[in-house]
């Protein structure tokens, strides 16, 4: 019974995107067709119509619309690249095939539309998703970078050819990738009462020797730096549809901390998005005063950092006390640490001593 | 205590010993000089009977003197007036006897340059020349001639007459000179090149000592007219001048002998510059002393009423024949001409005739190419003293939409009585106000033609691009709209098309 209607939930979610492309389509050839120059309108992206949204938590976009018609020789070739977008990634979701950011910049090639650069493409398809108000996983296409997912946690498929197979996340050690086919699995069930996200492999890797799953209980997630939109929105899944809490564990400097960050409240850039945020979610560490508390190895701070501390502390999403203290403490000390910086106490200290007392202090 | 002597020396002594004024200065530079100096001479005659001209010139190899030197037999035939027979002794075999020594325009002016060859070509290799020439009647007359260096006289070593069946008109000079053709070739072939072009009625053919034929055949039979002799005119006048007309005239006052050797002066303007110059009207011009000449003459200059030279002692090439000559040669994609009207430096008339052309067999290169000639020579050295490049080079020319990669070439003819050269070798025109400000007014009315063709160009281009754009993207739009959107048939873009050209895009 549960089963069914989370299946059907994929479904539905499939049969929305198929329509607004079609309908999208047809805005387009009804213009044509009636001897106009199309155009469309879609939501500003511009920074000025960006928002932060204290409700939501999250920034969003503005009123403010801007119109792309092919009648100006400026927006025709975007225009152009937008439609033949919106046709490609229909073809992909019709057959229900995947495809990376970089494999639509080369496929375009094959219908005489080239892009300048991948950077030109990517914008196209950030448009698509801001006129559909959709994200372009859900019209299957995703980035190339990866991160991965260990513990205790099984999902079953719902992609072609795997429908109803199951796995559990712990069947193999070096963790599943957050790839197309385990963003759209079904969570099945869990024994995990928590969810520990680390920025970087190698203390991802030392969590799973030294069975940090087991000890605490968690869902182990590797955001690999900056968290991918996919895996953002899986997190926040594992939170919303599992209830589990979330505890971020990044590098302690500022970069680290807007890791964190932006798997909270989300970024800028992803404005016209939703259900990539996990508000919830806790920052556990390194902290600036966590380099004081436990007398960690560090480096200078660069100006870049200094900038960027500037910079985050007149952000709307910073300004919750615990944020602005850390960012003083930071500037105060001149002084960052990476979360390697842990192994002077010996190769486990942070998983026996560190990490329970931060899950401790932030929960 | 030494001796000095004192001696007079010939003319052709003179030039003897001065060579390099002639432009003789070294082997590559003479060969150049020479047959420059006999196809202007060839040009004049044919000119002056209002005939296109016809020239042949060959140049053969006769054998080496020393490194780079060589011997070389130069032959140059024309079509022209033809020099009639007890003149050519004199007109090829003595310095300064000539028929150039008359107020109006003409190539060269000392009439030195054909004999200087010749001269040239004696000292170096000391053979003959040989001249044929017939002014078309029932006889030729061929003669094997020198040059008395020291006397100035033409030594006749033979003479002969033929029956003029085919009542050919017309002179060959064919003489040997020491010259380095390989160095010299490329202006050689520069000099033809641009000759051609600022003589389209004519046809040019020369024969390089390797064989090469260079042949450079006319566009048009239309010619300019040739220039009238005229007088001096008062502004442009000296003491020794005036000493000459005080001896020759037959007039026995001052008001007839203003009147009659002075251009543009007739009776009322004689009076009234007598009036101002406090001189006599009856006064005998033989009376006047050595003062009084030296006063009139500053009188002369200082009179403002004097009306400006008439350019009817000119013979400019004319927008038409000029534009052929470009088009000829340059092949350009766009040319505009423009002549000024005359107008006078220090009482000498002169008219500028000034060109651009864009494009075609115009080399692309930094800088413009640029064609220097006065009274149609081409100009060919020290390029960079002369007065049209000082303006060229002092224009704005992003003014007139020119970027500095374009292959454009401008062209700058001043023809006149007197052409102000700087200098005796004749290669570069004197930076003068009268002068400079007729080039650069004549540039900037051609430049401002040539902005318009280059906006009207960049125009078309955009349009161009643009209109390429639109076929090339709403196709696309239509036919991805129509996949996307289920549909059979893409909606036709054809109208949309029209709708986006712009009024008076078609003829492109």
């Amino acid at each position: 019974m549960e089963r069914k209607r989370r299946k059907s939930l994929v479904m539905e979610k499939r049969k929305e995107v198929l329509t607004s492309l079609e309908s999208l389509g047809a805005r387009i050839y009804e213009q044509m067709d009636k001897g106009f120059f199309p155009s469309i309108e879609m939501p500003s992206r511009s920074t000025e119509n960006i928002y932060y949204d204290p409700n939501v938590r999250q920034f969003i976009l503005g009123g403010k619309k801007v119109r792309r018609s092919a009648r100006n020789i400026r927006h025709l070739r975007p225009f152009t690249q937008l439609v033949w977008t919106a046709f490609f990634s229909h073809e992909l979701t019709m057959h229900r095939k995947t495809s990376t950011l970089r494999d639509v910049y080369y496929s375009a090639q094959a219908y005489e539309m080239s892009f300048k650069d991948q950077q030109e493409s990517n914008n196209i398809i950030t448009d698509l998703e801001t006129v559909l108000g959709l994200s372009r996983e859900d019209f299957n296409i995703f980035p190339e970078e990866r991160s991965a997912v260990f513990g205790d946690l099984t999902i079953e498929y719902t992609v072609p050819g795997y429908e109803g197979k199951r796995l559990n996340l712990t069947s193999h050690p070096d963790g599943v990738m957050i790839g197309p086919a385990l963003t759209s699995a079904e969570f099945v069930k869990t024994t995990a009462d928590k969810v520990i996200a680390i920025e970087k492999g190698g203390l991802f890797t030392r969590f799973i020797e030294e069975s940090v799953h087991k000890k605490f209980n968690a869902i182990l997630v590797l955001t690999a730096g900056q968290a991918p939109r996919a895996t953002r929105h899986f997190i926040r899944r594992l939170n919303r549809e599992l209830k589990l809490p979330v505890y971020i564990f990044t590098d302690g400097d500022p970069w680290g901390m807007h890791i964190a960050m932006v798997i909270i409240s989300g970024s800028a850039n992803a404005a016209h998005l939703r259900e990539l945020t996990t508000p919830d979610a806790k920052w556990s560490g390194v902290w600036a005063t966590d380099i004081v508390n436990y007398k960690l190895p560090t480096d200078p701070l660069d100006d870049v950092d200094v900038k960027r501390l500037y910079e985050l502390q007149r952000d709307p999403r910073y300004k919750d006390p615990l944020w602005q203290r850390e960012i003083k403490t930071f500037l105060k000390i001149k002084r960052k640490a990476e979360q390697e910086a842990f192994s002077r106490y010996g190769l486990t200290y942070i998983v026996d001593e560190y990490l329970p007392a931060k899950l401790e202090e932030t929960s | 205590m030494a001796r000095v002597t004192f001696e007079e020396i010939s003319a052709a002594d003179f030039f003897y010993r001065n060579r390099d004024i002639a432009g003789f200065t070294n082997p590559s530079r003479a060969i150049f000089a020479a047959i420059r100096e006999l196809v202007e001479n060839s040009l004049d005659a044919a000119e002056s009977l209002k005939i296109p001209p016809d020239i042949y010139v060959r140049l053969s190899y006769e054998g080496a003197v020393g490194t780079g030197t060589q011997v070389y037999r130069l032959r140059v035939e024309d079509n022209g007036i033809g020099v009639p027979p007890r003149h050519i002794p004199s007109a090829f075999g003595q310095i300064l006897f000539g028929s150039k020594y008359k107020l109006k325009q003409q190539r060269g002016t000392f009439g030195l340059g054909g004999k200087m060859a010749i001269l040239y070509g004696q000292i170096t290799t000391h053979k003959p020349a040989c001249v044929i020439s017939s002014t078309g009647m029932s006889k030729i007359y061929k003669y094997k001639l020198m040059i008395d260096i020291q006397r100035n006289r033409p030594l006749i070593l033979d003479r002969k007459i033929m029956i003029n069946k085919t009542r050919w008109r017309g002179t060959i000079v064919e003489f040997s000179l020491e010259g380095d053709y390989f160095r010299a070739m490329p202006k050689i072939l520069e000099y033809f090149k641009q000759t051609a072009m600022v003589n389209p009625y004519a046809n040019l053919t020369f024969v390089d000592p390797k064989g090469r034929l260079y042949k450079f055949t006319r566009v048009t039979t239309e010619m300019p007219d040739p220039p009238k002799e005229t007088l001096p005119h008062p502004y442009g006048v000296d003491v020794e001048l005036l000493q000459r007309l005080i001896n020759a005239t037959p007039y026995r006052n001052m008001l007839e002998f203003l009147r009659y050797h002075f251009h543009r002066v007739g009776d009322k303007t004689a009076q009234k510059f007598l009036e101002f110059s406090n001189i006599r009207p009856s006064k005998n011009p033989k009376r006047l002393s050595h003062e009084e000449i030296v006063r009139l003459m500053h009188m002369l200059k200082k009179f403002k009423e004097f009306l400006p030279p008439d350019a009817s002692c000119l013979s400019p090439l004319g927008e038409n024949l000029l534009r052929a000559g470009i088009v000829k040669e340059l092949k350009p994609e766009f040319v505009a001409v423009h002549q000024r009207r005359p107008a006078t430096y220090a009482g000498h008339p002169f008219i500028v005739e000034v060109a651009i052309a864009y494009g075609g067999e115009i080399p692309k290169k930094e800088g413009f190419v640029i064609y220097r000639f006065a009274n149609r020579i081409p100009l060919l050295y020290d390029e960079a003293s002369d007065v049209s490049v000082r303006v060229i080079n002092s224009m704005n020319w992003r003014r007139y939409k020119v970027a500095p990669d374009m292959p454009i070439a401008i062209l700058v003819h001043i023809c006149s009585t007197k052409v102000p050269y700087k200098t005796v070798g004749k290669e570069f025109i004197a930076d003068r106000p009268e002068v400079r400000r007729e080039i650069a007014n004549g540039l900037r009315e051609v430049a401002r033609r040539l902005r318009r063709f280059l906006t009207r160009r960049e125009h078309v281009y955009r349009e161009k691009k643009r209109l390429g754009i639109f076929s090339k993207y709403l196709p696309k739009i239509a036919q991805f709209s129509t996949q996307l959107a289920g549909k059979e048939k893409a909606p036709d873009v054809k109208k949309l098309l029209r709708s986006v050209r712009r009024f008076g895009t078609e003829e492109t």
